[in-house]
C-alpha cells in the first residue's frame, strides 16, 4: 500500500465524517422544523441555531466531492455517474433547503412561509437520505464493469443497503440535531429535546451501528472491531449522560460515536473505495482509482495548510455564536411589505 | 434522444444560470465591503444604510449562487464521467482547492458577517465581509484556472490514456487563465455597476415624482424630507441614492475599460490557441483584416463544412488585425484555410473506439455553430458597451444632484441593469460553444502537449441513460425557473421597500441609530438575518 493514496483515503474519510458531524445537525434541525417545533417562534429559534454556520458546514460536502475528484478521479466518476438519480435528488434537496433557509423569513404571507418550511424540512430529509444511501453503497458495492460504469438500469442501486444507509443517516441526523438543540437553546425546546432523547437516543443510532457492524463483519478485519466497540460504548454513554442531563458531555459522546462508527466503516472497507458486485477484479481501490503521485503531493501540501486553517476559523465561529438562542431573542416578524405600503399610502 | 445532447443542454443551462448569480455576488460583495469600510472610517450614517441595503440584496442573490453551484460541482462526475476520468488528475486539483481555500472562507465569514452585527468588534466585523468578498474572487480564479485548462491544456502529459499533471506552476499560471481572470472579474464589476446605477436611479426618480426632491431655477436639486415617514425618506436617504448612483456609474465605466483591454488580450491569445474559434466568431471564411460588423448568409447551414456562402456586408477594415496582432495589415486566418489544417492534424473521422458510442467513425465537424459564436461575440461587446455609455450619460445628467423627472428614462434604467448580465452570458456561451467539437481543446503551440485533447462526444458518462439525463434536465430546469421568479420577486420587493426593508429598526423608531440596549440590538441583527 502506497503512502499518498492511503493518506488521501484518510483525508476523504475525515471530510465525510466532518460533513456528517456538522451538517448532521443542520439537516436534522431542518427536519425538526416541521415535526418538533410547536409554533412559528420555536421554528425561528431552531433556524437561528444553525443560521450562522450551516453554509460553512455544507462546504464540507463540496470539499469531500472536490477532494475525491482530485485524488481519486475514478472513484468520483464511477460513483457519481452510477448514482445519477439519487444524487440528482440530493442536489434538488440541497437547493430547496439552502434557498428556504434564506428566503423563509422574507415571506410575508403565512402560506408562503409554510411552503418554505416544507421545502426546508423535505429538502433536508431527501439530502440526508440520499447521502446515506450513497455512502452505504460505496461500502457495499455497485454493479460496475471493468471501465467502472454501471451495468443495468437507472435503479439497480436500489437495494436494502441503500435504504439502510438512508435510514441510518436520517435517524442519526435527527438524534444529533436534538442533542444540538438541547445544547444551543433554552426553554421549552431544550426541555423537550432532552425528554425525547432520553427515550429515543439508542433506537435512533441503531441503524448506523447496524451498518457499521455489517461492513465490519463482511470485511473480517481486527482493528475496525476495536473502533466499533468504542462506538458502542460511546452510544451507551451518550444515553446515560442525556438521562443525567449532562448536555455538553452527551453531545461529545455522540460525536465520539459518529467518529468511531464511521471510522470502523471506512477502515473495514480500505483499501477498496468502491467495490464492484459483478467481479472483484473490477473493484476500485486506492491504487487503481487514484491520481498521480505528483498531484497527490500537491494536494497534500495544500491540505496541510488549508485544513488546519478551516478548523481554526470554523471553531472560532462556533465560539462567537456560543450563546444559547431562546424564544425571548426572536423579534416579531416584520415583513417588508408594510413599509412599501406606508410609502405608497403617502403618495 | 441522444444522451450527449441532453447532457450538453443541461450543462449549458445550469452554468449560464449559475453565472447569472456569480457576477453579482463578486461585484456587489466587493462594493459592500468598500461601503462598510467607508462607514467605519467616516462614520456617516448614509454609508451604514448603503451597506445594509446593498448587503441585503447581495445576500438574496448570494444564496442562489450557492444553491446552483453545488449542482456544478457534482455534475462533472454524474454526467461527464469519461471527462472526469480523463482530466481528473489535473482538473480536480483547482476544484478541490476552490472548495478548501475559497468556499470555506466565503461561507463561514459571510455567516459571521450576517449574524455578527453588534456582536463582533467593528473592525473584526468589517474584516469578515472583506474575507468573504476576497474569497469569491479567489474562487473565480481557481475555477477559471480549471476552465482555461480546457481551453488551453498545459503542464500535462498523457499516461495510460489520461492527462496527468506534470507541472502545477504551468497549470496555475496558464496564460489563458491570466487573461480570462481579469476579463471575468471586470465583467462582474460591470454587473455590479449597472445594478447600483439602475436601482438608485429608480429611487431618485421616485423621490422626484413624489415631490420630495425638487429642482430650483438653476437646475440644482433641493433635497426634501417626506413628512411623517421620518427615516424612511429623509435627507440621508437621498444621499444614499445619489452616492450609490455615482459610485455605480464609475464602477461600470472602469469595468468596461478593464473588460475591453483584457478582452483584447484574450483575442490575441485566441488567434494562436483556438484560431477556429476566432474565425467562427468573425464568420470569416477567408483570411482577412477587417472586423465584421454585419454578415449575411446562412450561418447555421446544416452539416456545414466550409463557409463559402457568407458575405460580410460591413467590415471595419484593419480592426480585426489590430485586435489580434496590434497592426492593421497582418491577416487573421479564416475558416477555409483552417479546416484542412485541423483535419490533417486531428483526423477527419472520430476513431472507431467504443468510447464514442454510436458516433464512432463519424465525420468530425471542426466548425463551431457560427450563429452562436458570431452573435455571442457581438452581443457581449454591444451590451457591455451600451451599459458603459449609459453609465457615462447617467454620470453627466446627475451632476447637479438629481435625475430627470421622466418615466421613460427611468424605465431605461432597468435595461441598464440587465445589459451587463446579458453580456456575461453571451461571453460564456461564445467561449464554451466556440470550443466545440472539443471539450478539451488541443494546444497547438506546444509539442508533446498537443496530443492532449478530448472530443465532447467522448466525455459523456457511458453508463447513464438518456432518461436519467432528461429527468435531471427537466427537474432542475423547472426548479431553476421557479426559483428565478422567486428571487426576482424578492429583489423587487426589497428594492421597492428601500432602505427600511434592510433596516426595519429605522421605520420603527425613527432616527435613533445606535442608541439601544443589548436585546434590541439582537433584534435588529436577527431581523437583518432570518
Ligand atoms: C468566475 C466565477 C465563477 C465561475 C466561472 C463558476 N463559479 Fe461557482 N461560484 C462562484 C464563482 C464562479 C462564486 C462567486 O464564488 C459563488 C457565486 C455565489 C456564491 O455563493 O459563490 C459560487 C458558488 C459556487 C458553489 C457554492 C459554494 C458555497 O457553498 O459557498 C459551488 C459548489 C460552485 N460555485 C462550483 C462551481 C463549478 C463546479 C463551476 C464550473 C462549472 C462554477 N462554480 C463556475
Ligand atoms: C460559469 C460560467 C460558464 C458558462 C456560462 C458556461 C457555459 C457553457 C455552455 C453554454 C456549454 C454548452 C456548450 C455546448 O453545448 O456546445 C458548456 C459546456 C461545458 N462547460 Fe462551460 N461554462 C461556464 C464555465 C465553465 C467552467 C468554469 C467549466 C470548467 C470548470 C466548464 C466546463 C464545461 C463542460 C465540461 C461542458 C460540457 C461539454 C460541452 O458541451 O462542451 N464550464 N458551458
Ligand atoms: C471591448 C469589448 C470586449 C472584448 C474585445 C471581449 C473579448 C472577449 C473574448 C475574445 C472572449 C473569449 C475568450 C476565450 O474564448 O478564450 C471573451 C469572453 C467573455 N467575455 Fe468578453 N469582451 C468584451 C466585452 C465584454 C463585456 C462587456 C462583458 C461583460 C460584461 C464580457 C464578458 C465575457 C465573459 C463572461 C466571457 C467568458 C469568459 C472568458 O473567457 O473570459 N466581455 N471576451
Amino acid at each position: 500500500m502506497e503512502f499518498l493514496p492511503t493518506l488521501w483515503f484518510v483525508v476523504i474519510a475525515v471530510l465525510w465524517i466532518g460533513y456528517l458531524f456538522l451538517e448532521g445537525f443542520d439537516l436534522g434541525v431542518g427536519m425538526l422544523m416541521s415535526t418538533f417545533a410547536k409554533d412559528e417562534r420555536q421554528r425561528r429559534v431552531l433556524l437561528n441555531t444553525i443560521g450562522p454556520v450551516w453554509d460553512g458546514n455544507e462546504v464540507w460536502l463540496l470539499t469531500a466531492g472536490g477532494a475525491t475528484f482530485a485524488a481519486f478521479p475514478h472513484w468520483y466518476a464511477s460513483l457519481f455517474s452510477a448514482l445519477y438519480i439519487p444524487l440528482t435528488l440530493v442536489l434538488m434537496g440541497l437547493i430547496f433547503r439552502a434557498v428556504a433557509i434564506e428566503y423563509r423569513g422574507k415571506a410575508h404571507r403565512e402560506a408562503t412561509r409554510r411552503l418554505w418550511t416544507v421545502a426546508l424540512s423535505g429538502g433536508s430529509f431527501v439530502a440526508a437520505f440520499g447521502v446515506g444511501a450513497m455512502l452505504a453503497l460505496t461500502t457495499t458495492g455497485l454493479p460496475l464493469n471493468e471501465n467502472g460504469d454501471r451495468v443495468g438500469g437507472p435503479f439497480v442501486w436500489l437495494n436494502g443497503y441503500a435504504v439502510m444507509g438512508g435510514i441510518a443517516v436520517v435517524a442519526f441526523c435527527l438524534i444529533h440535531a436534538l442533542a444540538f438543540v438541547m445544547l444551543k437553546t433554552d426553554g421549552d425546546l431544550r426541555v423537550r429535546a432532552r425528554k425525547v432523547l432520553s427515550v429515543w437516543l439508542p433506537l435512533g443510532l441503531l441503524p448506523l451501528a447496524a451498518w457499521a457492524i455489517l461492513v465490519v463483519v463482511q470485511n473480517q478485519k481486527l482493528l475496525p472491531w476495536l473502533a466499533l466497540a468504542v462506538a458502542v460504548v460511546a452510544l451507551v454513554a451518550a444515553w446515560l449522560l442525556v438521562r443525567r442531563s449532562k448536555e455538553g458531555l452527551a453531545f461529545v459522546s455522540l460525536a465520539l460515536f459518529l467518529v468511531a462508527g464511521a471510522a470502523a466503516i471506512f477502515w473495514a472497507a480500505y483499501p477498496v473505495v468502491l467495490p464492484s458486485t459483478l467481479d472483484a477484479a473490477f473493484d476500485l481501490t486506492i491504487d487503481n482509482a487514484s491520481s498521480s503521485p505528483y498531484t497527490l503531493q500537491l494536494m497534500s501540501i495544500v491540505a496541510a495548510f488549508g485544513v488546519p486553517l478551516v478548523l481554526a476559523y470554523q471553531g472560532w465561529t462556533y465560539w462567537v455564536f456560543r450563546k444559547r438562542v431562546s424564544e425571548r431573542h426572536i423579534p416579531e416578524a416584520h415583513a417588508v411589505e408594510p413599509i412599501v405600503e406606508v410609502l405608497q399610502k403617502a403618495k | 434522444m441522444d444522451p450527449l445532447e441532453i447532457a450538453r443542454w443541461q450543462f449549458g443551462i445550469t452554468t449560464v444560470y449559475h453565472f447569472l448569480m456569480v457576477p453579482l455576488t463578486i461585484g456587489l460583495g466587493f462594493v459592500v465591503a468598500c461601503l462598510q469600510t467607508a462607514w467605519v472610517v467616516k462614520k456617516k450614517p448614509e454609508y451604514l444604510r448603503m451597506t445594509k441595503f446593498w448587503g441585503k440584496l447581495f445576500l438574496i442573490n448570494f444564496i442562489m449562487g450557492v444553491a446552483t453551484g453545488i449542482v456544478q460541482e457534482f455534475q462533472f462526475g454524474m454526467a461527464w464521467s469519461e471527462y472526469s476520468r480523463f482530466v481528473g488528475d489535473v482538473f480536480g486539483a483547482p476544484l478541490a482547492m476552490e472548495a478548501l481555500l475559497a468556499f470555506f472562507v466565503e461561507s463561514t465569514f459571510l455567516g459571521l458577517w450576517i449574524f455578527g452585527w453588534n456582536r463582533l468588534p467593528k473592525l473584526v466585523h468589517l474584516a469578515c465581509i472583506w474575507a468573504a468578498s476576497l474569497a469569491t474572487i479567489l474562487s473565480a480564479y481557481f475555477i477559471l484556472v480549471a476552465n482555461s485548462w480546457m481551453q488551453h491544456p498545459v503542464g500535462v502529459e498523457i499516461q495510460d490514456g489520461r492527462a496527468v499533471m506534470t507541472d502545477a506552476w504551468a497549470v496555475f499560471t496558464n496564460n489563458t487563465a491570466l487573461v480570462t481572470f481579469p476579463h471575468t472579474i471586470f465583467g462582474a464589476f460591470a454587473v455590479a455597476g449597472g445594478f447600483l446605477l439602475g436601482i438608485s436611479w429608480y429611487h431618485l426618480y421616485r423621490r422626484r415624482a413624489e415631490g420630495i426632491d425638487t429642482v430650483d431655477a438653476e437646475g440644482r436639486v433641493v433635497v426634501g424630507e417626506a413628512p411623517k415617514l421620518g427615516a424612511a425618506r429623509d435627507k440621508t436617504d437621498y444621499k444614499v441614492w445619489i452616492k450609490s448612483l455615482r459610485i455605480g456609474a464609475v464602477v461600470a465605466m472602469v469595468a468596461f475599460t478593464g473588460v475591453a483591454f483584457s478582452g483584447h488580450a484574450q483575442a490575441q491569445l485566441m488567434i494562436q490557441q483556438q484560431p477556429m474559434k476566432m474565425a467562427a466568431a468573425e464568420a470569416a471564411c477567408h483570411d482577412g483584416t477587417g472586423f465584421s460588423v454585419l454578415a449575411v448568409g446562412d450561418l447555421s447551414a446544416k452539416g456545414q463544412t466550409d463557409c463559402s456562402n457568407i458575405v460580410a456586408v460591413f467590415e471595419l477594415p484593419g480592426l480585426l488585425s489590430f485586435l489580434a496582432h496590434e497592426d492593421f495589415t497582418t491577416p487573421v486566418r479564416g475558416v477555409n484555410s483552417l479546416l484542412p489544417e485541423y483535419q490533417e492534424k486531428y483526423g477527419t473521422h472520430l476513431p472507431n473506439d467504443p468510447i464514442y458510442g454510436e458516433r464512432a467513425g463519424e465525420e468530425i465537424n471542426y466548425l463551431p455553430v457560427m450563429e452562436v459564436t458570431y452573435w455571442g461575440f457581438r452581443l457581449m461587446i454591444t451590451f457591455g458597451g451600451m451599459a458603459a455609455v449609459a453609465a457615462a450619460i447617467a454620470l453627466w445628467t446627475t451632476r447637479k444632484g438629481t435625475v430627470y423627472n421622466n418615466k421613460w428614462i427611468s424605465r431605461l434604467a432597468v435595461f441598464g441593469i440587465l445589459a451587463p448580465f446579458a453580456a456575461n452570458s453571451a461571453g460564456w456561451v461564445f467561449t464554451e460553444m466556440g470550443r466545440q467539437p472539443f471539450v478539451v481543446a488541443p494546444n497547438p503551440s506546444m509539442s508533446g502537449v498537443d496530443q492532449v485533447f478530448m472530443y465532447t462526444a467522448a466525455a459523456v458518462s457511458p453508463g447513464v441513460t438518456a432518461g436519467e439525463l432528461l429527468f435531471s434536465l427537466i427537474g432542475l430546469g423547472l426548479i431553476y425557473l421557479v426559483l428565478l421568479v422567486v428571487e426576482v420577486k424578492l429583489l423587487f420587493r426589497y428594492v421597492r421597500g428601500g432602505i427600511p426593508s434592510a433596516m426595519p429598526e429605522l421605520a420603527q423608531k425613527s432616527g435613533s441609530e445606535g442608541t439601544k440596549n443589548n436585546d434590541e440590538q439582537d433584534n435588529d441583527v436577527l431581523a437583518f438575518a432570518y
